[in-house]
């Protein structure tokens, strides 16, 4: 059984709102609609549950960090470091998000229309039936993916503020020894390093890239079949021992 | 296989029977020039010997082996490590394992250190690799200074018999005090921060289950919770079997937050953000695939085999700013019921970051000097990066008491930490509790041979080979972590009784208590003590 709170966050500071919330949560409610959310700091952080937010407005800092369960919808933008090691759950971002998405992310899944900003599924790892998967509709900055250890990270490039920019920076993948990074209509050479092998998707990427881009379609009312009607390249480490061999026993 | 010519046959022979099939043929083939520059020998006594192969099962760096021709143990000296397991379990006593007696010609500059690190890495082409904390003859300042005692004008006392207070709470202490009174009832108004409840001034440093094995994380959680003091989990996540030590285990979170997850967070009764170890300041670490077995796997929560790669820095925390996001993060996420400790290794400028720590909100600052032990580092960085545990100590309660905001955080003092002395000058030096990690290895056997990275440990240390993780008892293991401490702790009351304090919250940063020997002005200007004779 849900039971629904609408909270207007606008001028409440962050501590206070999500004592608020965790308050709401003992009195057994399931739904939350906040409103005027205007950066405010770590809301869903190290929630477990069952839970829906509908977050209007801005996100803050570390929004859903060591979260495991709910399921976040921010119609806004997100600032720096949603889903800050995720456990579960979901997250749909309508605008854009900012740096260090999905930072040693373990699981769950992350939406974002539009742009993300630096470092974003820096160290990404998966265990046992944990597979994390963020689709990013805009482009990336730099370091996206850096030493990534498992999980999938789709971008596609489609809804970008930003005309110029390549659809990734720089140090794409550096230090990756896990997971599959898939990006639409290829990446240019320049941003990919030596240590990353660069192939075309193969029938069993397909599907895997289909289903996570349906999921994205349907969260932001888009067409999955427009967004797969284009080439996609696979990234993924030349070696899972990118270190093995650096070393001498003195 | 060595093609190793006439002997081919006679050497396939010998490798089924046993894996020593370099003996004897070695010489035909290329030769390392380091192969007979090793560092230990070997020196069985023949007339005491009897062959009872224990120093073969001992050693899992296969120096010792069994001679099938000449009906009798044999060693090579090249594989010896140095760590003594076969000289400690010898029931005879025949072995004893010494410095390799061969000498270079003098030179003081390119001693054999230098010499034999250039040979192996132009042959091999890699990073130096060691274990342990810095050897270097660099200044020990613990062993420049001195303690006070009464004498005439002030009675010293008898911890024997009379109490003595080592307990010690860690962690955020309020700017006043204010109470209510209430039918005559006198009750504390101010809401204090959280504190981790310490019965001595000691902790156990962060070693983590992978570094070092089960058995010795079920010793030290036992051990914590029988003292009243706290181990920490290093970064390598928390075993479920140990969730219910909780009330004595601080739980870490590293740059690659293995096994963090909600209920790891609140397992602990502190959390501690690990930016960096005094061992290799800046650097990551590595866990090699060999050493995540199906238990390592499961606290880390990565798959089997894996490479566990720790980032040199968190990717979330660029600036003060960031930590500060980081420690309210996980406060958020304990609903403030624990303190948050924030540690680092001791680098230059240790005291600035140290005061951005505590405004960053920290409850306690915890830093690791460059003796500080590690599973693995590069030897380069564990011999010349970060500066000494004692100056940074010193630098850092000076600059928080300067700077009005010493009573925000606890300081816990790490790296090289040997007896109960020097957790006595640590706290006059103005720590509030000391982390201990080598002698609590040291305390279960570990003879310091450096070699933890290969995973072999003898000792059943720094290994999760099942056969020699059994070598360490968790029981035996946990009653000599008590007995260290509890002998310290002994000791700790002897050292404040005879100064005439019967706490040992009278020593913190109580520096007239210490004196200095030779020591030059600038560094007692650094500690802020007197020298001796004055």
């Amino acid at each position: 059984m849900t039971k629904k709170i609408v909270i207007d966050a606008k001028g409440i500071y962050y501590k206070e709102l999500n004592q608020q919330i965790r308050k709401f949560i003992q009195k057994g409610y399931t739904d939350f609609e906040l409103l005027n959310v205007s950066g405010q700091r770590y809301i869903a952080t190290g929630l477990e549950g069952d839970y829906n937010f509908l977050i209007k407005g801005v996100a803050g800092q570390d929004t859903a960090a060591f979260m495991r369960g709910p399921y976040l919808r921010i119609e806004g933008n997100a600032q720096d470091g949603l889903g800050n090691t995720m456990d579960a759950g979901k997250i749909v971002v309508t605008g854009m998000a900012g740096d260090v998405l999905g930072y040693a992310m373990r699981g769950g899944e992350i939406y974002v229309r539009g742009d993300v900003g630096y470092r974003v599924g820096i160290h990404m790892k998966a265990y046992q039936d944990k597979l994390p998967v963020i689709v990013i509709g805009g482009k990336a900055g730099d370091f996206l993916g850096e030493y990534m250890a498992g999980g999938i990270l789709i971008v596609l490039g489609m809804f970008s503020q930003d005309k110029i920019a390549p659809i990734t920076g720089r140090s794409l993948a550096t230090g990756i020894h896990g997971g599959i990074i898939y990006i639409r209509d290829g990446v240019p050479d320049t941003q990919l390093s030596f240590n990353l092998k660069v192939e075309e998707i193969d029938e069993q990427d397909s599907v895997l890239i289909h289903k996570y881009v349906s999921n994205f379609a349907s969260e932001l009312g888009l067409d999955a079949e427009e967004i797969m009607d284009a080439r996609f390249i696979r990234i993924r480490p030349k070696s899972h021992r990118p270190y093995g061999n650096l070393y001498v026993p003195n | 296989m060595l093609d190793c010519g006439l002997v081919k046959s006679k050497c396939r022979k010998k490798f089924l029977k046993s894996k020593y099939i370099y003996t004897g043929v070695r010489a035909l083939l290329y030769q390392s020039i380091v192969q007979n520059y090793h560092d230990f020998v070997v020196e069985r006594n023949l007339d005491l010997c009897i062959n009872c192969r224990v120093c073969e099962r001992q050693c899992s760096y296969l120096v010792h082996y069994w001679d099938e021709n000449r009906q009798r143990v044999m060693h090579d000296s090249s594989k010896c490590v140095g760590c003594h397991r076969c000289e400690a379990l010898c029931p005879t006593g025949a072995i004893v394992i010494k410095r390799n007696p061969s000498q270079f010609r003098e030179n003081s500059h390119w001693k054999p250190w230098f010499l034999k690190n250039v040979y192996k890495q132009a042959e091999q082409g890699g990073v130096l690799l060691s274990g342990m904390g810095n050897p270097q003859p660099y200044p020990i300042y613990w062993d420049h200074l001195l303690l006070d005692a009464s004498q005439v004008t002030n009675p010293s006392i008898d911890p024997l018999r009379e109490p003595m207070e080592l307990r010690t709470y860690l962690g955020s202490k309020p700017d006043a005090l204010e109470f209510v009174e209430r039918d005559n009832k006198v009750n504390l108004k101010t809401k204090l921060s959280p504190q981790i409840k310490l019965n001595y001034p000691i902790m156990f440093s962060a070693m983590s289950y992978g570094s070092i094995n089960f058995n010795l994380h079920i010793a030290m959680a036992k051990a914590a919770t029988e003292l009243g003091i706290v181990y920490n989990t290093g970064e390598g996540g928390l075993h479920p079997d140990l969730y219910k030590y909780g009330p004595n285990t601080i739980i870490q979170v590293a740059s690659g937050r293995f096994g963090v997850h909600k209920d790891y967070l609140n397992a602990g009764c502190g959390i501690e953000i690990k930016i960096g170890q005094g061992a290799k300041p800046g650097i990551g670490g590595h866990l090699p695939g060999e050493k995540v077995d199906a238990g390592v796997s499961l606290t880390r929560m990565i798959p089997i085999g894996s490479d566990a790669l720790s980032p040199a820095p968190h990717h979330d925390i660029y600036s003060i700013e960031d930590l500060r996001q980081l420690i309210y993060a996980l406060k958020e996420a304990t609903e403030y019921r624990v303190p948050v400790s924030v540690k680092i290794a001791a680098v230059h400028n240790a005291a600035a970051i140290a005061s951005g720590i505590v405004r960053a909100g920290a409850d306690i600052v915890a830093i690791d000097g460059f003796r500080g032990g590690t599973g693995a580092a590069p030897t380069m960085i564990r011999d010349n990066v970060g500066i000494p545990a004692e100056l940074a100590l010193a630098a850092i309660d000076q600059r928080l008491r300067d700077e009005g905001v010493r009573n925000k955080a606890s300081i816990v003092i790490a790296g090289g930490i040997r007896c109960s002395a020097d957790v006595v000058k640590a706290i006059a030096l103005g720590a509030d509790a000391v982390y201990i990690g080598s002698a609590v290895l040291v305390a279960v056997g570990c003879t310091m041979c450096q070699r933890c990275y290969t995973g072999k440990c003898p000792w059943g240390i720094a290994t999760n080979v099942p056969a020699l993780a059994r070598r360490q008892n968790p029981e035996i293991a946990k009653r000599k972590l008590v007995n260290l401490v509890r002998s310290w702790g002994h000791e700790i009351e002897e050292m404040l009784g005879g100064m005439g304090l019967n706490s040992i919250e009278s020593l913190r940063g109580n520096r007239e208590k210490l004196r200095a020997v030779g020591l030059s002005e600038i560094e007692l200007d650094i500690l802020k003590i007197k020298p001796a004779g004055r």
